[in-house]
């Protein structure tokens, strides 16, 4: 059981690279997902029915080796679309391709996708089987891509031990002897042990106490590096995004508002949902401190989302033009804001043409 | 809450049509001719064509079905194989029996168990809690009928206060509302009160211990309410659900009253099921069932609608 | 290994805690009631597998001239039947068939039950919906109703019996399990199964079974002692076991016209399903509160 062996065991799945370094790991284009809403007694007469837009037209990439940031007020669709890219639920339109691969297509079946891509969910106890034990549960996965029971145990325990749990104190104790935490880095374990290139982290880390909270961070940010993993992190905590992220994407409404390199996305946000999210950020700084009034109100119902750009109902620059005109996903600068300020030619008075012109 | 009802209604007509169906294949499921029961061995093949004919049993699956069917929510439920009158006479005659039975043993039932279950949800861990449940295991344990033999046994032959079997005296079937009658129905509903007793008591006593461990109810006490008004409250509250607890033992004891009605020969419709069953009457038995089933049924249905009028909580 | 602990020659200690059973088991052997209980049910099934050998007359041997004699009678017990057989003996014997009875009719509905539901829980959707609208047009029936229904129907004998008395006991297990796979089907680890690439399957087999079996487990044991009354029941109107088997039911029901003559004698089968339907309450009970996490 040596763990110098092992790592060199995981890391060369892990580097089964395909498409090299430039092509992205996912690529996710015109993601889709409407849930029916639960029909009462009248529509069932009448046949009418109503959908929840959870998910409206996403179209995002995930670079090899970056961890992608994705935030957003509750209900704004970051958490079903972690479960679409899993394919917990079945996208209503959309593609989703991974290094270079359709996903459920004949070169990558659905089956081998879910190996290289894990997920680790937010509730750590409801997430672990209470009747098997730690080891049971994080040997689980590999043991249903064929590896043998001896070999996966073994894996589970070195693995237990990369997160920092001591494996002859914990591979056999159940889940409910755990704290918070280590249960968390359980799950973290278990996501590891299949030798995924891609982690879903949705909402991993925000149930924890901080103290643990900076502790898990630190940790997923060791394995990423030792196992040359990628991350997905949604998180509706600004703080911690920014700590982990190289990129952010800021979601509104089940569609995509933003997206940038963290630092110039926190420091200079384009799209005004991103600002009043960001004003909403409390700091220690006093020379950081708010200035704009921070969102008012919940967003609008995603049954009937607003029509235009999303946003304009809450948006301190809305104008006639946002009711009417959908803003598109721009990019500039290896940035993307989706309003219509920086939309060459949309008409919106604050338009700066001249700040992309110059 | 309109809507509720309504799908509520919508909901209950699919489960009769199956509860119907199923009561309908008994017939089928039953092995042999039932017609052999009544004809004499050395029938001709003429005679026993024509009771095929007029008993339905040469058509189509389906088209028995829903005939039969048909007839039913018409009120015809069929002939009788061995007494020759209609299924329906037969089943209305006897049902009023059984639901006076059933009712008094309900009341019964429901007056000790609350009481029984109240007095131990009011003293929860204490001698008389436990004394109590240990009375309701005993309620829902013990062999009704074996009870009713008890009964007969202690307070006919022994002592011989009351009559051990009948619904009257001299065996007479027209009931009447005095003492020479009820003393009759005594036994039997007592009984059978056996058990909504401790099922209720074991309601009532959850019921109580629940609401009056509640932090609104330790406010009240805090705020200076009381026995009596906090009494008030914990009935309040607690009397929708044992309401309906009440109102499906009701379902269950009609439904369940054959034994008991067996052993003090009660001319009830358990009575009616035991002929039935032993002179391989078949559609009495299957109107009989049918009857009661669909009792069952609108009875559950009633006690939803009457819990979501009375309890606000049920807003769905 | 060797790099590890080179020289250290035992194998590494794993720390273990007891599983979910054994903490059930220790609770359960804390409790006197439940450990009362199933001593009674022990000695029960002891002398049901072994009554042949213990029996102190032959159940079967009738006599005219000894018929209904009271308990304590020469050596006799507890006194003789209506065709003079010993009591005692007989009661032994009839333990045998009363517990069968009684037990299998829902360790079936247990199986049965559970597989129903837990199918419908797992797919959800309209297999559930067509599934458990089925299940709810047998719920709609009580229990003895429907027991009465179909043995009338199908006519006695024990197989008979056994099977009326398992229909009526597969729906309210398939609705226990269906919603307790229903909600487990729910939990995050289900959905992290699914995200390692499992199939339905492995996944039940693993993940659900474990979670949902204990609940149906105490629930089913809850209907043992309905099913020993309804069983002795069917057989008591003459539907299930036939004479000359004893069974305690059938001879409650052939003691009845001895009510006045020797009532004692007359009630004894009664109190022998009376004692093992309490004492599968009282089992199911602790086995309940020793399951139940919060105590």
């Amino acid at each position: 059981m040596s763990i110098g062996m092992s790592v060199e065991h995981i890391g060369a799945d892990i580097h089964g690279d395909r498409g090299g370094p430039a092509q992205p790991l996912l690529s996710v284009r015109g993601l889709v997902k409407h849930f029916d809403l639960k029909k009462g007694f009248l529509e069932t007469l009448t046949g009418g029915g109503k959908v929840v837009r959870a998910v409206d037209g996403v179209d995002f990439e995930v670079l090899k080796g970056e961890t992608l940031g994705v935030v957003g007020e509750s209900g704004c669709g970051k958490s079903t679309t972690a479960r679409l890219l899993m394919h917990l639920i079945d996208p209503s339109a959309g593609e989703i391709v991974f290094d270079g691969e359709t996903v459920g297509s004949a070169a990558l079946p659905l089956r081998e996708y879910r190996r290289q891509v894990q997920m680790v969910f937010q509730d750590s106890y409801s997430s672990l089987n209470p009747r098997l034990t730690i080891q049971d549960s994080i040997a689980f996965g590999p043991q249903v891509h064929g590896v043998p029971r001896r070999e996966a145990i073994t894996r589970a325990r070195d693995l237990l031990a990369r997160v920092g749990l001591e494996p002859r104190r914990f591979a056999e104790r159940w889940p409910h002897e755990l704290s918070g935490g280590q249960r968390q880095r359980v799950n973290i374990a278990r996501a590891l042990a299949s030798e995924p290139r891609l982690v879903i982290l949705d909402e991993a880390v925000s149930a924890l106490d901080k103290s643990v909270e900076a502790q898990v961070l630190n940790l997923l940010m060791d394995l990423k590096d030792e196992f040359g993993l990628t991350y997905l992190f949604i998180s509706h905590d600004l703080h911690v995004v920014r700590y982990i992220s190289d990129r952010v994407m800021v979601m509104y409404l089940g569609k995509v508002a933003e997206t940038g390199p963290a630092e110039a996305l926190f420091d200079d946000p384009l799209h005004p949902y991103t600002r009043a999210l960001l004003s909403s950020m409390p700091s220690m700084d006093p020379d950081r401190r708010t200035e704009e009034a921070p969102l008012a109100g919940d967003p609008p119902n995603p049954i009937d989302p607003p029509p235009g750009c999303r946003f304009h109902t809450r948006c301190p620059f809305a104008e006639p033009v946002c009711a009417e005109r959908v803003p598109a996903l721009e990019e500039r600068a290896g940035r993307q804001a989706a309003c219509l300020i920086h939309e060459a030619d949309a008409g919106h008075s604050r338009n700066p043409t001249a700040i992309y012109a110059a | 809450m309109i809507f509720y009802l309504l799908r509520r209604i919508v909901y209950t007509v699919p489960i009769m049509l199956g509860v119907a169906f199923f009561c309908f294949l008994l017939v089928h499921i039953s092995p042999g001719d039932p017609l052999v029961a009544i004809l004499p061995p050395d029938a001709s093949v003429e005679l026993q064509r024509q009771l095929m004919t007029l008993y339905g049993f040469d058509r189509s699956w389906p088209e028995q079905f829903f005939g039969w069917l048909w007839r039913a929510l018409q009120g015809d439920l069929g002939t009788s194989i061995a007494t020759g009158r209609p299924v329906a006479d037969e089943v209305f005659r006897a049902v009023g029996n059984t639901l006076m039975l059933a009712c008094l043993a309900t009341l019964i039932g429901f007056l000790l168990g609350s009481l029984f279950g109240f007095v131990a949800g009011y003293f929860s861990n204490s001698w008389v809690d436990r004394a109590a449940s240990a009375l309701s295991v005993l309620g829902v344990s013990v062999p009704h009928y074996w009870l009713g033999m008890v009964m007969v046994i202690v307070f006919s032959a022994w002592l011989g206060w009351l009559p051990p079997t009948g619904a009257g005296p001299g065996g007479s079937d027209q009931w009447a509302w005095d003492w020479a009658h009820i003393q009759y129905m005594v036994l039997p509903a007592v009984t059978m009160s056996v058990i909504p007793m401790g099922i209720i008591a074991r309601t009532v006593r959850a019921l109580v211990a629940d609401i009056l461990a509640q932090e609104f109810v330790v406010g009240l006490k805090a705020k200076g309410m009381t026995d009596s008004g906090i009494f008030l409250h914990v009935v309040k509250n607690a009397a929708p659900t044992a309401l309906a607890v009440m109102g499906l033992q009701l379902g269950y004891l009609l439904g369940g009253s054959i034994l008991i009605e067996t052993v003090f020969s009660w001319p009830g419709t358990g009575f009616l099921l035991n002929s039935a069953i032993f002179q391989r009457d078949l559609p009495l038995l299957q109107g009989t069932i049918l009857v009661l089933a669909m009792f069952f049924v609108l009875l559950n249905l009633l006690v939803d609608t009457l819990q979501t009028a009375i309890d606000p909580r049920i807003q769905r | 290994m060797t790099t590890l602990n080179a020289g250290a020659a035992p194998a590494p200690v794993y720390e273990r805690s007891a599983g979910f059973w054994s903490g059930v088991l220790k609770k359960l052997a804390r409790d006197p009631v439940a450990i009362g209980a199933a001593a009674v049910l022990l000695a029960l099934v002891l002398i049901a597998l072994f009554a042949p050998l213990i029996t102190p007359h032959d159940p079967y041997q009738t006599s005219l001239l000894k018929r209904l004699r009271p308990i304590g009678f020469e050596n006799f017990l507890l006194g003789t039947d209506e065709l003079g057989r010993d009591l005692l003996s007989r009661l032994m014997l009839g333990a045998r068939l009363s517990l069968f009875m009684g037990i299998v009719p829902v360790l079936i509905a247990f199986v049965l039950g559970s597989a129903i539901g837990i199918l419908a829980g797992y797919a959800g959707g309209l297999a559930n919906t067509l599934i458990m609208r089925t299940i709810d047009v047998l719920y709609a029936f009580p229990s003895v109703l429907l027991a009465i229904a179909l043995s009338g129907a199908l006519g006695a004998g024990i197989g008979n019996a056994l099977l009326s008395l398992t229909i009526v006991f597969i729906p309210p297990i398939a609705r226990v399990a269906e919603s307790v796979t229903t909600q487990v089907r729910g939990r995050d680890f289900v959905e992290a199964a699914r995200a390692s690439g499992a199939g339905a399957f492995t996944i039940v087999r693993v993940h659900v079974l474990g979670n949902v079996l204990g609940p149906i487990f105490v629930y089913a044991t809850s209907l043992i002692a309905v099913s020993m009354i309804l069983a002795s029941g069917l057989s008591f109107l003459g539907l299930g076991v036939r004479p000359p088997e004893p069974e305690w039911g059938l001879m409650l029901n052939t003691l009845r016209t001895a009510i006045y003559t020797q009532p004692w004698v007359a009630a004894l089968p009664g109190v022998m399903i009376f004692i093992t339907s309490i004492s599968f309450n009282l089992l199911s009970d602790s086995l309940r509160s020793a399951m139940d996490v919060k105590n």
